[in-house]
């Protein structure tokens, strides 16, 4: 959309009108903007700068204000003994912090993997043309409308260790010998959080992707089908690389969800250490173990991590979202 | 006509997954609402079907406790979040549409790395803030940080759908001498009808279902919302978990939800992917 063609052929004859009218139109414009533009600063732009700030003192909870800049110290500091021996301390040599890098890692990678694979299983189903298609697409769209901390809930009943549902079928079919605590065991937790999301999740990932598969023209399908193309190359030599871009953006939305996941691990697995992820951990710091300072570091991290991992991946896999010039 | 036996196999199969993913989809919640039926013993044995029916689950979550208080909060907070950003998004849409100006691209790309901001990283600086206004532990505390991800979100969505506006309808108005202000509430605003829908309706679901904030500024029980309410709804003591409760407040909530969703399907599914795919 462009001013230009705005100011169509009766004003062209007067560019003088045209550049005024221009000009009163970019002027409103930023009136229009200003409005969002503040809100998102005061809810955004400075909460974030002063986490940061927080990050470089020694806040606690109760005495926000009082705190003194201690520069990186939250992060790392060191001091050296009277025997030589020097010992370091904070963000970056805490195993807790780490174990918890992992875990978030781990989690990421792992669901936004499955989820891509069997999103893509649901949306080729829904591109078939067959009866009951609107049962499918509807059915699948209950999991997303379900709230993460009813679904957390609703799956830790059926995950019951001694009165849940999926131990007795697991048991009835002879795929375990005995009931397992889904939840609380440690090298199962993280199993139980990863089959919830990916539960939850999947239906947007399948959706995404079935907008892109919906924007590849018939007639290609129809000319690989009279060269007797196999199917299956078929899928990987025409469908995958049509789709990509769709996938690629799919891809980066379900990331970026999934690095910054607190909910349904706070309710499903609480104070499962297997589990735990970056937000947890950085939350319990803030408002459970009054280290406010130190919670506020575990965040800046975290929201630097994801800076970087996001223009990473928009960098190498040449992300195009398209918000710019039509 | 005669059907070669790979024919019905493949055709068997690909049923097969239908059913099974139509399954998946929805026993668990299916499971709830068994369970939010059972009361007594009954709730503590597996059961796949329907085997006794009891309102008790229901009748106890809502006239104990602060749940109905719960759910008023919920609609409250999600309805004014929802037209405060709406009602910001839609001259912002208008300007970042069908207005070309320097930097508009970043600032797209801007608000939408802020909708996809990881919202930890706010959490310290936006307590600070709440206390300082004095509106810490009320609705309000979370209308105003909702803002963080419901008001990119409409601007985005609300921006695909503008720019999709045909330009000979706001030509004429140009010339009958329409100001952009006029241009948004007077021409444009009846178009968008069922984007404002869409998009309102995407943007209440995730304020409805919003945890982490709810969790923070919120600190007594007739404040909180919804989801934190069944997070942490507790019996009669630390060993005993009120399943039963559980699962009815959790139909309750997901009820209305459901329904919504099933009605506007594709309104929902269109919102949905104008937020992520174009072109």
């Amino acid at each position: 959309m462009t001013v230009e063609a705005t100011a169509g052929p009766a004003v062209r004859t007067q560019p003088k009108i045209e550049s005024e009218l221009l000009r009163s139109r970019v002027g409103a414009a930023m009136w229009f903007l200003l409005p969002m533009l503040a809100a998102l600063a005061v809810v955004a732009g400075w909460p974030l700068l002063r986490t940061i700030y927080f990050s470089l003192t020694n806040a606690s909870l109760t005495d926000l204000y009082g705190a003194d800049f201690i520069g990186f110290k939250n992060y790392l500091s060191w001091t050296t003994l009277k025997s030589g021996r020097t010992v370091f301390s904070g963000l970056l040599v805490d195993p807790t912090w780490w174990n918890a890098v992992w875990n978030t890692l781990r989690f990421a990678v792992l669901s936004v993997t499955l989820e891509t694979i069997l999103g893509m299983i649901v949306a080729l189903v829904l591109n078939a043309e067959f009866k009951g298609r609107g049962i499918v697409r509807a059915a699948i769209l209950i999991p997303w409308a379900i709230p993460t901390i009813v679904s957390a809930k609703m799956w830790s009943w059926m995950l019951n260790d001694q009165f849940g549902i999926i131990n007795d079928l697991f048991l009835k079919l002879g795929l375990i010998s005995q009931k397992i605590a889904w939840t609380a065991q440690a090298d199962t937790a993280m199993t139980a959080v990863l089959v919830v999301d990916i539960w939850k999740t999947t239906p947007f990932m399948a959706l995404l992707i079935l907008a892109g598969l919906q924007m590849i023209p018939k007639d290609i399908y129809e000319a690989a089908e009279i060269d007797g193309v196999h199917p299956v190359k078929v899928f990987f030599r025409v469908t995958l690389p049509l789709v990509r871009p769709a996938l690629m953006v799919a891809v980066i939305f379900r990331l970026l969800d999934a690095m910054r996941i607190f909910d349904l691990i706070y309710v499903l697995t609480p104070n499962s250490s297997a589990t735990k992820t970056m937000s947890v951990v950085s939350r319990e710091n803030l408002f459970d173990f009054d280290k406010f300072a130190y919670g506020s570091a575990q965040s800046t991290l975290l929201f630097l991590l994801i800076a970087v991992m996001t223009a990473l991946y928009i960098w190498l896999g040449k992300v195009r979202f398209d918000g710019g010039d039509r | 006509m005669t059907l070669d036996l790979w024919t019905i196999t493949k055709r068997t199969a690909f049923y097969a997954l239908v059913v099974f993913i139509v399954f998946v989809a929805v026993f668990p919640f299916y499971y709830a609402i068994l369970t939010s039926f059972k009361s007594g013993t009954d709730l503590f044995r597996v059961t796949y079907w329907p085997v006794s029916f009891s309102w008790d689950n229901y009748i106890s979550v809502l006239s104990t406790g602060s749940f109905p208080r719960n759910l008023l909060n919920s609609v409250f907070v999600a309805s004014v979040t929802v037209l405060a950003a709406l009602f910001l998004a839609i001259t912002a849409s208008f300007a970042l549409s069908r207005v070309r100006f320097r930097g508009r691209s970043l600032l797209l790309m801007t608000i939408l790395a802020v909708s996809m901001f990881p919202q930890i990283a706010v959490l310290a600086g936006l307590f600070e803030v709440i206390r300082f206004l004095g509106i810490y532990n009320t609705p309000w505390a979370l209308i105003f940080s909702y803002t963080i991800f419901t008001l990119p979100f409409t601007v985005w969505v609300l921006t695909t759908f503008m720019r999709d506006l045909p330009i000979e309808i706001e030509e004429a108005a140009i010339v009958d001498g329409a100001t952009p202000w006029i241009i948004i509430w007077r021409v444009f605003l009846p178009l968008l009808w069922p984007a404002l829908v869409t998009t309102g309706l995407l943007a209440f679901i995730a304020a409805w279902n919003e945890f982490l904030f709810a969790l923070t500024f919120t600190s007594s029980n007739a404040t909180r919302t919804v989801p934190v309410a069944i997070a942490l709804l507790s019996g009669g003591s630390q060993y005993e978990i009120p399943w039963g409760n559980i699962m009815a407040a959790s139909v309750i909530v997901t009820v209305p939800l459901v329904v919504l969703v099933l009605i506007f399907q594709r309104k929902i599914i269109s919102g949905l992917t104008a937020g992520g795919v174009k072109g």
